[in-house]
């Protein structure tokens, strides 16, 4: 009785005509321990099936949520970008100050100021370059040692005897 | 679209991809890189996501196209190592094993199919999809998928009657 009810549905099956319910029908059938002897080659095409509904993905997906630019951290960026560069501007020229002590801004003052620092540092140049006269000693120490070049000459004329 | 959202979507069916993909490609690793791939570039169109009529169905069609991409570059290259390269010929103990293993063979037979057929038993008799969302899927028409479908369960069943009755009669 039932065998041949799916008897019939198998022939529908094979034409590709079985609706997914009758499908159902089918692969319940075929999963129960005793099928027609006659059907047995279909029990394991179905159990197949059955058993592989199970095959699961399992591989992690590496997702990563993109985060789109946000113009609002631009303007951020700008306003603390402008406020330190404001801030930083009080002590560049507080620098700048130090950096120009001493200068003057007449001319002739400057011309003055230059010509008696140049002469403070000549008097002193040539202090130094009396000293440096001490140097002669030297050089007469070396127009004596001129004498050892005699010693060289007799040197030479005995080592040409022995040869 | 936060991250969740997109994984409640893609959820309910990135298993199926991904044993379609296995059909076509075989290799369990292939598979899970062509699933990957497929829902990665999901996720980078995740914008259009919502334009989409069945995202269920464009991902299976993606995945056929994409399986099939893979397939022919591998077909492109000289040197084709495929699992029924290294067969021995005589019988071993596992192919004893195998022998005895009745689902394995239904796997032989359906990867044996073309590869038409192949999807399509997939898609009815493993995901259960209606005949008309599977053409939808594979790009066919109805009536092209119903003929597919016969034929492979024709296919099927020869095989298995033959297999069955070896030795018997």
């Amino acid at each position: 009785m039932v065998s041949n009810n799916i008897e019939a549905l198998l022939k529908r099956y094979e034409n590709g005509e079985t609706s997914l319910k009758e499908e159902q029908q089918l692969k319940k059938y075929f999963s129960q321990e005793t099928v027609a002897p006659h059907l047995e080659m279909y029990k394991p095409m179905f159990a197949y099936f059955l058993a592989n509904q199970q095959e699961h993905f399992t591989k992690q997906l590496p997702i990563k949520t993109k985060t789109a630019f946000n113009y609002k951290w631009l303007a951020v960026a700008a306003v603390v970008v402008l406020t330190l560069g404001y801030y930083m501007k009080t002590p560049v020229v507080a620098s700048y100050n130090e950096y120009a002590y001493g200068t003057y801004d007449n001319p002739e003052d400057a011309l003055n100021e230059v010509t008696k620092s140049l002469n403070m540092i000549s008097n002193h140049f040539n202090k130094g370059v009396s000293t440096v006269g001490y140097l002669n000693e030297v050089n007469k120490g070396t127009a004596t040692l001129g004498y050892l070049n005699e010693i060289e000459n007799t040197t030479g004329i005995i080592f040409k005897n022995h040869q | 679209m936060t991250q969740t959202e997109f994984l409640n979507i893609v959820m309910p069916f990135k298993d199926k991809v991904f044993r379609l993909a296995k059909r076509l490609l075989v290799s369990t690793e292939e598979a899970e890189d062509a699933t990957q791939e497929v829902l990665m570039k999901l996720w980078s169109n995740q914008a259009k996501i919502e334009e989409y009529k069945n995202v269920e169905a464009f991902s299976m069609t993606m995945t056929k196209n994409y399986c099939f991409d893979k397939l022919k570059s591998k077909q492109a290259q000289n040197l084709k190592i495929v699992h029924t390269n290294y067969e021995d010929a005589s019988t071993s103990l596992q192919k004893q094993v195998e022998a005895h293993d009745s689902l394995q063979w239904v796997a032989k037979i359906i990867e044996s199919l073309p590869e038409q057929q192949k999807m399509v038993v997939q898609l009815r008799d493993i995901e259960e999809y209606d005949l008309d969302e599977i053409a939808n899927m594979l790009e066919m028409n109805n009536t092209a998928v119903r003929v597919a479908l016969s034929r492979a369960r024709k296919t099927i069943r020869e095989k298995l009657t033959i297999t069955n009755n070896y030795g018997i009669k």
